[in-house]
């Protein structure tokens, strides 16, 4: 909570004003009844029409003040609420740029995004309600036994007995309902993943003719909904009973020491009106605020989902080198000295003391199967992740002495997935170097064979994209962002299984275009297809993590089984043998 | 859509019938809510008039009437007890109908979806459709009937307290009722603002939450061109604009409150006033006024509640109305009742001159026409979007052709039931989908009874009992939605033993392994093959060394077969399927 409450900081001056512009309204509030009695002993007894003037002038006076007090209230707690979620959001949104890619992996975009936006609006709400209410409903609560105290000190012994009485009945109601109302959410979540997956699934669960016993299911858990929603509602439907009867039983009482007093001349008619009034005001303000407490219980939730974010440790210390890079030929640019890694201490190592170095010039091939390492091997380079042991340099120092941002601005990489981001194709390009020229962006687009589709769209660079790109194909989003990571002209660049929605001759074509520049560069081609990495200058061939052969194709299919195997399984013998003598 | 305003109220009028009709069921929890909400109102108005005439029994020093005020004790603790009885009652009896509404709406809403054709069901994003039967009908009834419920107190509670006040005096509740207006003013002015800012809320909200998801599902990338502080620049200047707009909408909303505590105490001070000055004149007694009063006090509330229950139940009707357009969605052609449902199937299977298209502007197949011999395997490649799985499609009557036949052992499939027709296919997707249950559950599905020996055995014929032997419950290891934690391979594997515990007679496999790496898919061959021996199947891939040895491969292209033949036939023809199959091979045609 802690880390929240500092965004509230800045906001102090409001959220100080607020509840205090509260309290003054519920001063006024609590007047009203001292007004009343004052009017009914004074004005009726002594039948002064001038003192019931002077209370109409009184009690319009209390309700306007009241009114400007509680807009003034309303208007800071509303702003010392908008303006804290704001800060969360802010804070969460850079929080979320600075997580390590561990961290992203373990809580997901759509748990985060929902953090970000509903779970910071009830954040807002309840936060808004606790700076309204809670000074001004234990104050009335206060305030009425006080002024009650005041009015006929032997009256009040009443509210002492029923205050205590009633705030029990008020709370343990509320602490009987959270846990079910717990229960509910959970029973409803149920109902919400067996409809997922009957229209997820519905293809395999038609196939399977589940459809009878799916329909079976998916009544029972309705009704077991059905069945807590009841309970749920039949504790939370006692509060208001329950009050109402505790509180006019202590009328009952008041009318009853009333009358006796009255008789002996130890008070008035108008000092039990008094009485009764303030009961009245406890019982509404008891209900609101166990109402309020309900809201800030579930906006607690919201917020500690919220602080778990922000809590996070940063996802790694950079050090404070630039990056020094080199475009000299030869030089080498990265280098693994037993590196390994693992995703979580529970997690096997996915990458197992690898050892290699690529050079300015280098083509270096990534292959292996699904859960091999390739990606990532080629993570650490760029320290999207650590590892855990050995280390990886690039450009002769160990990644984690750079900045981030330097190490970063010195790599290329076209992730697995191509993301693409709302804005204009032009705009996307530039994320590489913001200061390029059209001809260097039409550049990267031709060698990574996207300028004939650009060329194709009325709007040539300027053609606007959607959310995440999807008014494009899928093979038309890799392109482009291979095209992206080349106007960021770096000296590693990497293209991390890039080329899975391109065709074969596509994929043939951009590496041959890469292959112009590639002195310019070390480049790292991850794949599953022996064909993109058939020409590289080093092969590195992943198996369950570990490194199982390293060298060029010729001598990998003479010398690696796991190389043969995966070029064989691609390669039938009659069209091995036609690659074979094509590339002689 | 945009809907006019008459079209809405005819949609309004529509929804509210069919409403009724599941109200139907709790006609007497209705009459009861209504009865005891009518006792519960009555008996709190009630109760002031018995404090007002407790309080005239007590004048002054040796002017208190102990006998009359024992009976107003009594009779106000027995108000208060039975307010509170009917009150419980109300909303009990409230929550039963409100929920088991839902029930019985969602458990329609469910059954209709079984019922759809699949074309409705991929027509719309899923997330809408499960929000529908989730979420809105929730809010439809429980909106509903809240709201109905508010309205209804509200009503008997103002006719109530005017009745009892004009009892009392008549010219104060006229005082009253003339500043009534003024509590309404307030309310609409209220609501108009805060319905502008909240409507401006949301639509940015929309706009901002458009952001994030892009910010996070795309933060890898974010990093990697170190955007962070560019889209933290960007992101702020959306939230800036949400913020400012936020601040007024719940400013306004939260006005309402504190106008209508202002209102009332000004009734309060209006009627504490023309009270004061009757009881002066001696035409009211204190004790009236102090019920007077307190009634002052609980006059508006009801006029608020139904101001604001007319926008909840026009929104609870949106609700229903989304509802009762999936429930009323049109389900498939329904099996015909004299439909054959064999029980197991040799394999002949044939297209005879089939029509089909998602969309009647975009033909897609057209006159397709094949015949599959009992066991064979027919490969089905060709581009994306050539058609292939809407073979499959048709083939399981996931959707029915518009024009030709499709025969099974001489059936046209139309003449079978669909549940005899899907029994005889095992189906394996590029789509590994698994449910949330056991491992066991994902194997056995329709067969609950299965043995564990037959489970170990169909385990082992998958290379799946290493993988199995390794989960911390073994076949009673739970699978999260999805089965996240397994590999693509695992997953892929696991489709496979479901099809084969249930002992198809054809077989499908659309696009099967295009999602495993070619070594995984190596070992997995294997089952592949234990599955397709002696079984008419159909295999669809785009990876064309998985089907060489397919006794007939069909090349399509843009819905129809372009050839058709052996590998070896095709490969010497120097066609299409020839183009396809060197495409592979970049070396050969650079």
């Amino acid at each position: 909570m802690k880390t929240l409450l500092r965004h509230l900081l800045p906001y102090k001056k409001e959220a100080i004003l607020a509840p205090s512009f509260k309290l003054l309204e519920a001063c006024f509030d609590l007047l009203v009844p001292l007004v009343v009695a004052w009017m009914i002993d004074c004005g009726l007894a002594q039948g002064d029409a001038s003192i019931i003037w002077r209370a109409l002038a009184i009690l319009v006076g209390l309700s306007v003040a009241g009114l400007a007090m509680a807009g003034a209230a309303q208007y800071f707690a509303a702003k010392a609420a908008t303006r804290f979620a704001a800060a969360i959001r802010r804070a969460l949104f850079a929080k979320i740029g600075r997580l390590s890619f561990a961290q992203l992996d373990r809580y997901g975009a759509d748990s985060l995004a929902t953090r970000m936006t509903s779970d910071a609006a009830q954040t807002q709400t309840a936060v808004n309600l606790l700076l309204r209410l809670f000074l001004r409903s234990p104050i009335i609560v206060l305030g009425a036994t006080i002024m009650a105290l005041v009015v006929s000190p032997r009256g009040a012994f009443i509210f002492i007995v029923a205050l205590p009485a009633l705030a029990t009945a008020v709370f343990s109601i509320l602490f009987l309902s959270l846990p079910l109302y717990t229960r509910q959410r959970e029973a409803l979540d149920d109902v919400s993943l067996s409809t997922t997956e009957n229209l997820v699934g519905a293809r395999v669960l038609r196939a399977f003719n589940m459809e009878p016993r799916e329909t079976r299911r998916f009544n029972a858990l309705a009704s077991r909904l059905l069945a807590i929603q009841e309970r749920a509602g039949l504790v939370a439907g006692l509060m208001n009973p329950i009050t109402y009867l505790m509180a006019n039983l202590a009328i009952v009482a008041l009318l009853a020491s009333g009358a006796a007093q009255v008789n002996i001349g130890t008070s008035t008619q108008g000092e039990t009106i008094a009485l009764l009034n303030y009961m009245s005001q406890i019982l509404v303000e008891l209900v609101k605020l166990a109402n309020l407490l309900f809201q800030v219980n579930k906006g607690a939730a919201c917020a500690k989902r919220v602080a778990e974010i922000l809590n996070l440790p940063d996802g790694m210390t950079e050090g404070d080198a630039e990056l020094c890079a080199t475009r000299e030929a030869g030089a080498v640019a990265v280098e693994f000295e037993g590196a390994s890694a693992s995703y979580g201490a529970s997690a096997g190592l996915a990458l197992e003391s690898v050892s290699f170095r690529a050079r300015i010039g280098e083509t270096i091939g990534v292959i292996g199967g699904t859960g091999s390492g390739k990606t990532t091997l080629v993570n650490l380079i760029a320290r999207f992740y650590d590892a855990s042991c050995g280390v990886v340099r690039v450009f002769g120092r160990d990644v984690r002495e750079y900045r981030l941002a330097s190490l970063r601005a010195g790599v290329g990489v076209v992730p697995q997935k191509a993301e693409l981001f709302s804005g204009t194709i032009e705009s996307n390009l530039r994320w590489g170097d913001p200061q390029a020229s059209e001809s260097e962006l039409y550049a990267a687009l031709e060698t990574a064979q996207a300028r004939d589709f650009v060329d194709a769209k009325p709007e040539k660079l300027s053609t606007v994209l959607e959310q995440g790109g999807r008014n494009l194909s899928g093979g038309q989003r890799q392109r482009l962002t291979i095209a992206r990571a080349l106007v960021k002209d770096a000296p590693i660049l990497i293209l991390d299984d890039s080329c899975s929605a391109l065709d074969y001759a596509t994929d043939a074509r951009l590496r041959e275009a890469l292959a112009k520049t590639k002195s310019r560069r070390a480049t790292f081609i991850v794949a599953q297809r022996a064909a993109s990495v058939l020409d590289a200058d080093q092969i590195l061939v992943l198996d369950e993590g570990r490194l199982v052969g390293k060298g060029r194709h010729e001598e990998l299919l003479r010398d690696c089984p796991t190389y043969r195997e995966i070029y064989e399984s691609q390669f039938s013998e009659d069209a091995t043998s036609k690659v074979e003598e094509a590339r002689r | 859509m945009k809907l006019d305003k008459k079209e809405k109220r005819d949609l309004q009028i529509k929804t509210l019938k069919r409403t009724f009709r599941y109200l139907r069921g709790y006609r007497l929890q209705l009459v009861g809510a209504l009865v005891s909400a009518t006792v519960a109102t009555l008996a709190t108005l009630y109760a002031p008039r018995v404090i007002g005439r407790a309080v005239d029994r007590m004048i002054g020093p040796g002017e208190v009437d102990f006998v009359g005020l024992r009976a107003d004790c009594l009779a106000l603790a027995t108000c208060a007890f039975v307010a509170g009885v009917a009150q419980f009652v109300m909303t009990r009896l409230n929550n039963r109908v409100a929920f088991g509404v839902a029930r019985d709406i969602r458990v329609d809403a469910f059954r209709r979806l079984q019922k759809l054709p699949l074309g409705y069901l991929d027509g719309k994003p899923y997330g809408e459709t499960s929000s529908r039967i989730v979420t809105d009908a929730d809010l439809f009834s429980d909106g509903l009937l809240t709201g109905f419920s508010q309205f209804f107190t509200g009503i008997v509670a103002i006719v109530g307290v005017l009745c009892f006040m004009a009892s009392l005096s008549l010219p104060i509740t006229f005082v009253v009722v003339a500043l009534t207006p003024l509590s309404l003013v307030a309310a609409w002015f209220i609501s108009k603002k805060s319905f502008v800012y909240f409507h401006r809320q949301s639509s940015l909200r929309g706009e901002e939450t458009g952001y994030v998801m892009e910010a996070t599902s795309g933060a890898r990338t974010l990093q990697a061109f170190d955007r962070g502080e560019a889209s933290s620049r960007e992101f702020e200047e959306i939230d800036e604009r949400l913020t400012r707009v936020s601040l007024l909408a719940v400013f306004f909303s939260s006005l309402t409150n504190p106008a209508t505590r202002f209102v009332n105490s000004l009734v309060y001070a209006g009627v504490g006033v023309c009270g004061g000055l009757a009881v002066l004149h001696g035409t009211l007694s204190v004790g009236n006024l102090t019920t007077f009063l307190s009634y002052a006090d609980q006059y508006t509330k009801p006029f608020n509640e139904i101001s604001g229950v007319l926008t909840e139940l026009q929104n609870s009707l949106a609700c229903g109305a989304r509802l009762f357009e999936l429930i009323d969605a049109e389900e498939e052609t329904p099996d015909a009742v004299d439909a054959a449902s064999p029980e197991r199937f040799v394999g002949g299977v044939e297209f005879d001159r089939v029509t089909f298209s998602y969309r009647p502007d975009r033909p897609l197949i057209e006159n397709f026409s094949l015949k599959a011999r009992p066991g064979a395997k027919i490969a089905i490649v060709g581009p994306t979007g050539c058609g292939k799985t809407t073979l499959v499609n048709l083939l399981m009557r996931f959707y029915d052709a518009q024009g030709g036949a499709i025969r099974l052992d001489g059936f046209e499939t139309r003449r079978l039931t669909r549940a005899s027709l899907r029994r005889g296919f095992g189906m394996v997707l590029q789509e590994t989908w698994l449910r949330a249950g056991t491992v066991r559950e994902n194997i056995a599905m329709d067969r609950e009874d299965i043995s564990d020996a037959e489970l170990r055995q169909i385990a082992r014929a998958c290379h799946l009992d290493a993988f199995i032997s390794r989960l911390p419950h073994g076949f009673d290891t739970r699978v999260t939605p999805n089965g996240g934690e397994f590999s693509q391979g695992e997953r892929q594997l696991l489709c496979i033993a479901r099809v084969m515990a249930r002992r198809p007679d054809l077989l499908i496999l659309d696009e099967a392994t295009s999602s495993i790496d070619t070594r995984t898919e190596l070992k997995i061959q294997d089952a592949f093959n234990r599955l397709m021996a002696g079984r008419t199947s159909f295999v669809v891939a785009h990876r064309l060394s998985t089907i060489r040895n397919a006794d007939v491969i069909l090349a399509m292209k843009d819905g129809k077969i372009v050839e058709q033949g052996t590998h070896e036939e095709l490969l010497a023809a120097k066609g299409f399927y020839y183009q396809l199959y060197m495409s592979q091979f970049p070396s050969t045609n650079a």
